[in-house]
């Protein structure tokens, strides 16, 4: 299947002045918002709720429920904030989309706030993305112009602000809590939940967060419905009642050592290996993969041996990855070291954590340290426990800290040391030092 | 003399009705002052301060969380070169990219060239991955960089 699949999230990617409202329009843009504002609000949820679409952020969470769990009967403002905080190691399919069909995702957004019942939106964009920036902001300006946006959109009595708010170059605004901190104008520290955003979010309003991708999935879902959406990906799990299924299309970043690094819309469900040999050109110079990372560097690695694992929201899972994250492929070649590599993921978590929660500002920063000393050739076995204790004693999932950051920066050290560990051991026993020499002296 | 321009401040008071606190124009007032002069001086946060009644306290514990902001001590190149050096970018050759560029310029990261010409950065992921190993100048992505690409920003006679 996955060899015939057309892609649409990345259908008018490339195509001449793909950015403007006029070639979007054309194309049939806007036609998914017409469809919504022709129906109630809450059918609109109920459509998006049925096609079982899960967030494309990292986390998963099924979509339709997100926006229920907006308290009924709101007096006063509800937001919605835009999480283009795309800051996961390995992963650009917001950029992408961003720059080249802006309109997709903006119509997303006034679908969505016409759902939840949204008067304003605020688009949260990392700072790095400065082409995405002016492209936003010209293409905003298109939509007042045509009264896609503003007061009384196409003459349904709905009225909606889109504000871009850019960013200042923090991971931790990913966090959909850090985002609203940062927002509102605070340093990005992620909040202790409950209360969730959807009750208590931005400026203290009722607020839902939804990933880039995911409303350019809403856009097309409102479009062309949701059989069409549920036709693509992996079904439920008939023998578990919790899972949600994985349907509907992914875009797929690949980089590191393939040699043809990009972004692939496919089915959710394809395997690392497929990804791999049929879509990116196989690893480069003639290599075999030694570690693959299925969704951002956070999930942790697959091992030569599990790249038959499918990337939907179980598989990574099933093998010990802490999940699809972003689904940002990353293969490592057998040449390289996976000292280095983890070296890498652990500075840079501990150049991200914020430092509100001690296991993660100390345990990310001592991992680093410690994999540095292993690197400068004075590692010594008893080293590895200490990060395995590191590794299993911070994050959400041992109660530790506030957010998610320590549990992704712990799961490349659980997976490198249980699937990597004769490595490990042999670097440190032979005493050598990295050939991958850094730079000296930090800002 | 006032730090920050009428100009800045009209622009900042123009994001006053974006949101539905002042507080949150504290990011777009600092990339305002950034842009135009390289840095955020600590008159330029107290005048912030005051237009979005805070206290300068709060401006300044806003800012130094972010990596990106400068004070006044530590201003900006007429550039500001960011290497990317996370894992995608790094398994391609970016810490060599950085490191010569750094020996080669006679300065760390985060330092500024002695003609003013650029800074240069380390950066944590920029998301352009499949076109590693990449760098933003000041925020416009470049792709698929050499030592020689990053050294011909500052024109750089240095070697």
């Amino acid at each position: 299947m996955s060899s015939d699949y057309q892609p649409v999230l990345l259908g008018r990617v490339g195509r001449p002045n793909s950015q403007s409202i006029d070639t979007y329009l054309a194309d049939g843009g806007y036609n998914g918002l017409r469809k919504a504002l022709a129906m109630k609000p809450s059918e609109v949820i109920d459509v998006v709720a049925n096609s079982d679409l899960r967030g494309r952020g990292g986390a998963g969470f099924h979509c339709g429920s997100k926006w229920r769990f907006l308290p009924k009967d709101v007096k006063g403002p509800i937001y919605l904030c835009i999480n283009g905080d795309e800051s996961e190691p390995g992963t650009f399919n917001n950029r992408v989309i961003i720059e080249q069909d802006p309109h997709q995702i903006l119509e997303g957004i006034v679908i969505a706030c016409y759902a939840t019942g949204a008067s304003a939106a605020y688009f949260y964009l990392r700072y790095e993305y400065g082409r995405c920036y002016r492209t936003l902001e010209k293409a905003i300006e298109e939509m007042y112009a045509k009264n896609y946006l503003g007061k009384n959109i196409l003459g349904t009595g709905f009225s909606l602000d889109i504000h871009l708010h850019r960013g200042a170059c923090a991971y931790i605004c990913g966090e959909e809590t850090g985002l609203i901190e940062s927002l509102e104008g605070k340093r990005a520290w992620p909040r202790i939940k409950p209360p969730f955003p959807a009750i208590e979010g931005a400026f203290k309003r009722p607020t839902v967060v939804n990933n880039v991708e995911t409303l350019a999935c809403v856009t097309q879902i409102l479009d062309r419905g949701v059989d069409w959406f549920k036709s693509i990906g992996i079904p439920k799990d008939p023998s578990n009642p919790r899972d949600v299924g994985s349907y509907g299309p992914k875009l797929y970043c690949v980089s590191g050592h393939v040699n043809k690094p990009g972004l692939f819309e496919l089915p959710l469900g394809i395997t690392a290996r497929d990804l791999i040999d049929k879509h990116a050109g196989g690893v480069w110079k003639g290599r075999q993969a030694k570690a693959v990372v299925p969704g951002g560097i956070s999930m942790g690695f697959l091992s030569a041996s599990e790249l038959d694992t499918p990337l939907d929201f179980a598989g990574p899972g099933k093998v010990g990855c802490l999940g699809l994250g972003t689904a940002a492929v990353i293969v490592i070649d057998d040449q390289t070291s996976i000292v280095d590599v983890l070296y890498n993921a652990c500075r840079f978590f501990a150049h991200e954590s914020c430092g509100q929660c001690t296991p993660c500002r100390e345990g990310t920063s001592w991992s680093m340290k410690i994999l540095k000393r292993i690197r400068d050739g004075q590692g010594k076995l008893s080293d590895l426990e200490t990060l395995e204790n590191i590794s299993t004693s911070m994050g959400i999932m041992p109660g530790t800290t506030i957010c998610g950051l320590a549990d992704g920066a712990a799961w490349p050290i659980k997976n490198a040391l249980k699937k990597f560990r004769p490595e490990f051991e042999e670097y440190i026993k032979s005493g050598r030092k990295t050939e991958m020499r850094e730079v000296v002296g930090a800002h | 003399m006032s730090a920050l321009s009428e100009e800045i401040k009209s622009k900042i008071r123009d994001h006053f009705s974006r949101y539905p606190s002042k507080q949150a124009v504290t990011l777009p007032a600092l990339h305002m002052v950034q842009e135009k002069h390289g840095f955020v001086s600590n008159e330029a946060m107290k005048e912030i301060a005051e237009l979005l009644e805070l206290s300068p306290a709060q401006i300044f514990d806003t800012m130094s969380f972010y990596g990106f902001f400068r004070d006044e001590k530590h201003p900006l190149g007429k550039k500001r070169v960011w290497i990317c050096r996370s894992i995608s970018c790094s398994l391609r050759g970016a810490e060599d990219v950085l490191r010569e560029a750094c020996e080669r310029l006679h300065i760390a990261p985060g330092e500024t060239t002695s003609d003013g010409a650029m800074t240069i950065e380390y950066a944590e992921c920029l998301g352009a991955c499949d076109g590693a190993p990449c760098m933003l100048i000041n925020d416009e992505l470049k792709e698929r960089i050499s030592v020689e690409d990053v050294l011909a920003e500052g024109n750089a006679t240095h070697v």
